[in-house]
């Protein structure tokens, strides 16, 4: 039996439709566009602004200070790094410096962050394939841990809005240290049982191999970071590049893949979790006691010469950059945030054209955004 | 390279272009290049395709608005008064022109350097604010220019795309710029009037 | 063998179902409300006044410096200051707030007005079940809704309040002693 050739008119059938800002599969109100020959896509523009709220507008109108509750709200998952950033940009503009101590409890909520971040990110990954909970579950499971561990340091679980210009805002005790211990002791066993769980998986790898592949050269030309540019073979990660913090003194690698596909990325996370636990316990062993604040820092009426100053930190997503520029009056002339979640975007489209619908939830969520920094 | 080697090889090498060093008084001490409106694309390529600087990676592109500043002057004049000179003192004001200006931040991956800091001014800050888009050299900047453009209201010529991108279509103002007027929040009168008892 | 991976991942599951019957770890669900956590001591969700003693106006702490309403980052503290003064505890004449509104449908229990309070007026309450059906004058707390006896702060968050409790006894005990080692100024 021979098949019937589709007619011309079958042929230009093309069809647009409108994925979001109401999805599931969008991580947020996010929507795009798309137009698609059966499943196959032609075209997709990504819409956003639904959660646009102009952060850099309220900073500007706000002393430098109260600035750093609303960063917590930037990538919502991280806020000890969007501090971090925060404050790094504000401690270069206004020349201090951080104790040894507090770099180093920085270095710790840092990572506990990334390793919190990666574990959800790879459950809503599995959760937009259609692993329907479990594997999303098993991260919270594990996430729950970490965030117990910010609340008791911070008082807050996700709005921890901890970290000062010249340092952190409370000491850690010895307790809270060995607390982390623990949950950095027991994360490697998730992380074995999460690979047993999936990296094998047959259904995994089908649907992600080979899918929204980034090229390296793209990748580096438009701007991708994080995970997702090392995922193409990149070798550029911040807490190397510009070891910010004391970052230079701690021993580990960074994963690289070969492909660029979504499995790449997939296995990127997973690879920097182990990374990040080294990191951990390397900062946990060596932290010294001391200072948490720099005496010289003011807590009110921070008024830096002025000038200007960028600053970036290896968040989670990518690269996180703050660019400030002082009046020499209370608050930022200009504040501006870069976000990794919406340069990353950038990029979407290029990995999915030609891709079935299905793999599109899928290659959105190996990007990893937070709707929260990409309207801000 | 140091700035001001970048700056000399800019001028010597894309002809016509002019660059200035823009000093940063903080204690950060990033300085910047200042080029001239007609040859940013032309410097861009230049600085991304050199061999020794290979700025690859364009991080972060933003914009500053600059509102027309008035600087006020004290000047000794002669006069008259009451038919004795007399040296008076009178300030004058005198009006700086405002414009805007957009901020590359650029990296190189390759050589693990950076960052050089390009910037740019438009000539005023009501009908002449278009420049040349430098997403063709660096896509990263496809977003953020159209950021730009959104909310400080900058044109950008050879964007493929140049589309509001946080305010919705329709939306006439630029809300990052320092004089502007947010409307007046009607949702929330909506809101109260319609709570019974209210 | 093509399977094998999901048979694995089955095995992990299975035994992580099975696992939650008698691990405790891996069952890690609290029935709320009937179970309860226990709230750690930095905990934080809306501010609250302290004050001294057993009467709220007599007591509170706060001298309506206002710098709580500048920094607020949101905006959300609204104070008006009173005309006449009263003593606080160490006998010196401050002012009082005769208004002071929290707006918590606001707040974002960020704490940066604890923090910038000079007087340890105002901290981070740790109730959180807060909810009300009336969406404006409920959600508009007044003084009288944020006064919190100092007991209360003691038992929330014991090991910072023992701390400002000993700090305070100090500021009192040095302004007795100057007050009686000048006597004649403070007869003038
Ligand atoms: S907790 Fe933050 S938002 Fe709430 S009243 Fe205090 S300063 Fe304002
Ligand atoms: S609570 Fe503290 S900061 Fe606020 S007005 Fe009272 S004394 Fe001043």
């Amino acid at each position: 039996m021979t098949q019937a050739l589709p007619s011309e008119a079958e042929q230009d059938q093309v069809m647009e439709i409108s994925m979001g800002p109401q999805h599931p599969s969008t991580h947020g109100v996010f929507r795009m566009d798309i137009r698609l020959d059966g499943e196959r896509v032609l075209r997709l523009k990504p819409v956003i602004g639904y959660l646009h709220r102009n952060h850099e507008k309220i900073a500007e109108a706000a002393s430098y200070l109260a600035a750093i509750p609303y960063t917590d709200r930037l990538d919502y998952l991280c806020s000890m790094t969007n501090n971090w950033g925060y404050a790094l940009a504000v401690e270069k503009l206004a020349g201090l410096t951080v104790p040894e101590r507090a770099e180093y409890i920085r270095v710790i909520v840092s990572e506990l962050t990334r390793l919190q971040n990666h574990a959800s990110v790879v459950g809503f990954l599995l959760q937009d394939m259609g692993a329907s909970g479990t594997p999303l579950m098993y991260a919270f499971r594990e996430r729950e841990k970490v965030m117990d561990l910010f609340e008791s340091l911070s008082g807050a679980r996700m709005m921890c809005n901890y970290m000062r210009f010249g340092g952190v805002r409370v000491d850690c005790s010895a307790e809270w240290l060995s607390q982390a211990a623990k949950v950095v002791a027991g994360f490697n066993g998730f992380l074995d049982e999460f690979e047993r769980l999936l990296t094998g998986n047959e259904i995994l790898m089908a649907r992600t191999q080979g899918v929204g592949v980034l090229p390296r050269e793209l990748a580096i030309n438009a701007g991708v970071t994080g995970p997702g540019l090392r995922a193409s073979g990149v070798n550029y990660d911040l807490r190397k590049v510009d070891s910010y913090g004391v970052y230079g003194r701690f021993e580990f690698r960074v994963p690289l893949g070969e492909h660029g596909d979504v499995y790449d990325r997939y296995m990127m996370r997973v690879l920097e979790m182990r990374e990040s636990l080294r990191i951990l316990e390397q900062a946990l062993r060596d932290i010294p006691s001391g200072p948490f604040m720099d005496p010289k820092a003011r807590l009110r009426g921070l008024r830096p010469k002025v000038g200007e100053a960028y600053a970036r930190i290896e968040s989670p997503k990518g690269e996180l950059g703050f660019y400030l520029i002082s009046d020499g009056s209370p608050n930022p002339y200009r504040y501006r945030v870069r976000p990794p979640s919406l340069i990353n975007l950038t990029v979407l489209e290029d990995m999915c054209l030609g891709q079935s619908i299905a793999d599109v939830v899928v290659i959105l969520g190996s990007i990893d955004i937070v709707l929260g920094e990409v309207d801000r | 390279m140091t700035l001001e080697e970048i700056r000399s090889r800019l001028e010597a090498f894309v002809p016509g272009c002019h660059a200035e060093i823009v000093v940063n008084g903080s204690p950060s001490a990033q300085n910047s290049l200042l080029i001239d409106r007609q040859h940013g694309l032309q410097a861009a390529m230049y600085l991304r395709d050199h061999p020794e600087l290979q700025l690859d990676f364009c991080s972060n592109v933003t914009a500053v608005d600059w509102p027309d500043r008035e600087k006020a002057e004290k000047i000794k004049t002669k006069r008259i008064v009451d038919g004795v000179e007399k040296e008076v003192e009178e300030t004058k004001k005198t009006t700086i022109p405002g414009y805007l200006e957009v901020v590359y931040h650029l990296f190189s991956i390759a050589k693990k350097e950076g960052p050089v800091v390009l910037r740019m001014h438009t000539a005023n800050r009501t009908d002449e604010v278009t420049l040349q888009s430098l997403t063709p050299v660096w896509r990263s900047a496809e977003f953020q220019e159209r950021e730009a453009f959104d909310l400080f209201g900058i044109v950008f010529e050879g964007h493929p795309d140049l589309r509001r991108i946080l305010m919705w279509e329709g939306f006439t103002d630029h809300p990052m710029r320092k004089d502007y007027v947010p409307p007046p929040d009607d949702d929330l009168e909506i809101l109260a009037v319609s709570e019974p008892g209210a | 063998m093509l399977g094998e991976g999901i048979v694995k991942g089955l095995a992990e599951t299975a035994r992580n179902f099975l696992g939650s019957f008698i691990e405790k770890d891996r069952l890690v669900t609290v029935q709320y409300p009937e179970e309860r956590l226990p709230v750690v001591e930095a905990a934080r969700m809306f501010p609250f006044l302290i004050y001294d003693g057993v009467d709220q106006e007599e007591g509170l702490r706060c001298v309506a410096c206002q710098i709580c309403e500048k920094e607020c980052p949101p905006q959300c503290i609204h104070i008006e200051k009173s005309k006449d003064k009263k003593p606080d505890f160490i006998g010196k004449q401050q002012f009082y707030p005769a208004v002071f509104d929290i707006d918590v449908s606001v707040c974002m229990s960020c704490q940066i007005c604890v923090e910038v309070c000079p007087f340890d007026a105002i901290r981070m309450d740790n109730e959180f079940e807060l909810s009300t059906d009336d969406r404006f004058a409920g959600l508009l707390w007044p003084k009288e809704k944020l006064a919190m006896p100092n007991e209360h702060y003691l038992a929330i968050h014991p090991t910072e309040a023992t701390e400002v409790e000993a700090r305070r006894a100090e500021e009192k005990a040095q302004a007795e002693a100057k007050k009686a080692s000048q006597p004649a100024a403070v007869a003038k």
